[in-house]
């Protein structure tokens, strides 16, 4: 077990980022570290998927000098779906800072439980 | 290959394309534009449904014709045609009904962006259907998610917003689980395909390998799509965002997108995991539990809600539960029954949130109890419209809800070990309902004489068509329940 834990260190760190930002996205009552917490969730995800797609020895897979050997190149699947995520994650974050912007002009604050008992208090 | 197998791909594409044509059209173009698109939606998905049935086997849609381990398909069977066609129906009908009020609700310049929503939203429901891809998957409940979002704060208030925000959070979470566990699915096999990876995990699993990450993976999914789809503990946003929202939005919110990702859930069980592997694992004795006391909690909410939306809404967590308690049994009865659920919930609280919406219109809009007593008299179809919705939630005969509920107890006697909670749960979750819905039944057939003046059928004839659909398909459901459920067990067995 420790070994493996050695052996596998970035993915190690990646659930670790993971758990950060997981618990960032959950637990924080500020809405800008709640998105912060949401992008580090996110690219602990890309890093753990960059890693599955990394092979040690190997070269990116552009072919230069028409070499079509595929032992030569790392797997190119897990950056397409990094690519992919991160395009889906920026849409995320934008619309979560768009509506931050919405709740802070109408109420001043970033604090989700503030707004909350503003509108309680609003009584609608 | 027949024509008929292009159409799953055709309806995506199309309703993206017509969510993009839309941002460039004014209102009520965009209104008409969206009714073009849910009817072809509807017919293609109605012919997937007829051609699955008549040839009795699924088919598989390659997109840009890459072979299997590589390019990204499409599948349809009948479950998935017929869900397709559903989620269609369901969602024509919701906007139709609440097209009148959805005028007053949000501003004119405005109107296009909500049928963009709805566009991508019916894009996203078709691809959680079809696909076979799970990184697909992954980015159309992100659409899915996003598109939800807008339905819920599309009416500008601090509520809504505040709403959306905790909506948003909560999906969040729930995606990124769901992300987590397909990188590991993808980490142990090496595919992105449904049938490559069920293959490959099916060695491993007989192998004896990778026993850990596999339970690890399928805890992340199975609680990923959980919190998506508000199952207790996770459901603490769902009475705001579904009660304040328009009515269209709450209708098509609470019958569609989280039966998107229960659909998905589905999928997942049989045609990723394999259901002996799931079941074996565990995961479902949790779901069982949250699903047992969401599906008490819920009621016991609702009863307590002074507000008929939230009071609609938290009904909904209920049965979302007992979708989930289905999950949990673990043999193949409750799996139908829990898909039978699916309709059957779609159809009502639909149902209920735009008659809902149509009482609160003769009580000067006001949703407190108190003020809508005797309201089933100033609007009838609604209020008929609601006591139909209401009877059928409670269980009674005819309704489609009788036949889940029944579905449920039939498949709980088969499962010795869990039985007597089901059942238990089945009853008291029952009476709660009976309790709630029949009080509010009494109290807007309440007679009381006020001064506000009836909501006439001249008026409003889209609303009572799509009343009168509501509570045909309702009874529909109820009625051919045998052919329903002989469709969705040959639908189930066409996933493995």
């Amino acid at each position: 077990m420790g070994e493996n834990l050695f052996a596998n260190y970035g993915e190690v760190v990646a659930m670790l980022l993971f758990g950060i930002g997981f618990a960032n996205l959950l637990l924080q009552k500020n809405l800008i570290k709640k998105i912060i917490g949401l992008n580090v969730m996110d690219s602990a995800i890309y890093l753990f998927l960059a890693l599955k797609g990394y092979i040690i020895g190997r070269i990116d897979p552009i072919i230069i000098d028409g070499d079509l050997n595929a032992e030569r190149y790392i797997n190119p699947v897990p950056s397409g779906l990094v690519l992919t995520g991160i395009v889906v994650s920026v849409s995320v974050t934008a619309l979560m800072l768009s509506l931050t912007i919405r709740l802070y002009q109408r109420y001043h604050t970033v604090d989700l439980d503030e707004i909350s008992i503003l509108l309680r208090k609003e009584g609608k | 290959m027949d024509l008929i197998c292009n159409f799953p791909c055709i309806s995506i594409v199309m309703c993206i394309l017509g969510g993009i044509v839309s941002s460039a059209l004014k209102g009520r173009a965009a209104k008409y534009l969206n009714a073009v698109i849910l009817l072809a939606a509807t017919i293609m998905s109605a012919s997937v449904f007829g051609y699955t049935i008549m040839t009795g086997e699924s088919f598989t849609y390659v997109m840009g014709r890459f072979p299997a381990p590589w390019g990204n398909e499409l599948r349809a069977g009948v479950l998935e045609g017929g869900m397709a066609l559903f989620f269609c129906v369901i969602m024509t009908l919701s906007l139709f009904g609440g097209q009148e009020k959805l005028h007053t609700e949000i501003e004119p310049q405005k109107l296009n962006l909500y049928y963009i929503l709805c566009d991508l939203l019916l894009s996203s429901l078709l691809s959680l259907v079809y696909t076979n891809d799970l990184f697909t998957a992954y980015v159309f409940v992100e659409i899915n998610t996003i598109s939800a979002c807008g339905l819920i704060m599309i009416s500008q208030t601090g509520r809504t917003i505040e709403a959306a925000t905790r909506y948003m959070i909560m999906s969040l979470l729930g995606s990124g689980m769901l992300l987590l566990g397909i990188c590991m699915l993808y980490d142990m096999t090496g595919h992105l395909l449904m049938e490559n990876i069920h293959q490959t995990l099916r060695a491993s699993v007989t192998a004896g390998k990778f026993h850990v990450p596999l339970m690890i993976t399928i805890g992340m999914l199975c609680v990923g799509i959980a919190i998506k789809s508000a199952l207790f503990p996770f459901h603490t946003w769902l009475p705001d965002a579904y009660g304040y929202s328009t009515v269209s939005s709450a209708a098509i919110l609470s019958s569609l997108v989280s039966k998107g990702y229960i659909f998905l859930l589905i999928k997942l069980i049989y045609r990723v995991i394999g259901f002996d592997v799931i079941y074996a694992s565990r995961v479902t004795d949790i779901l069982f539990v949250f699903g047992v006391a969401g599906m008490i909690i819920g009621s016991l909410s609702a009863i307590k809600e002074n507000d008929i939306f939230r009071m609609i809404a938290f009904s909904s967590v209920a049965q979302i539960g007992y979708i989930y308690m289905g999950f949990g049994l673990g043999t193949q009865a409750a799996m139908v029954a829990s898909v039978f659920h699916i309709l059957s919930h779609a159809v009502t609280k639909a149902l209920l949130f735009l008659s809902a919406a149509g009482l609160a219109d003769a009580s000067d809009g006001s949703r407190r109890f108190l003020d809508l007593t005797g309201s089933g008299y100033r609007n009838r179809i609604a209020g008929i419209a609601f006591a139909a919705g209401a009877l059928s939630m409670v269980g009674i005969p005819l309704f489609s809800g009788f036949i889940s509920k029944l579905l449920f107890a039939e498949a709980s006697v088969r499962n010795s070990g869990k039985m007597l909670p089901a059942m238990i749960a089945l009853a008291i979750s029952t009476i709660l309902n009976a309790i709630y819905f029949m009080k509010t039944v009494i109290r807007i057939y309440t007679p009381v004489k006020t001064d506000q003046g009836t909501i006439l059928l001249k008026k409003h004839k889209l609303f009572a068509a799509s009343m009168a659909c509501f509570i045909a398909l309702n009874i529909f459901l109820g009625l051919c329940s045998d052919w329903i459920v002989d469709l969705i067990e040959t639908g189930l067995e066409m996933f493995v």
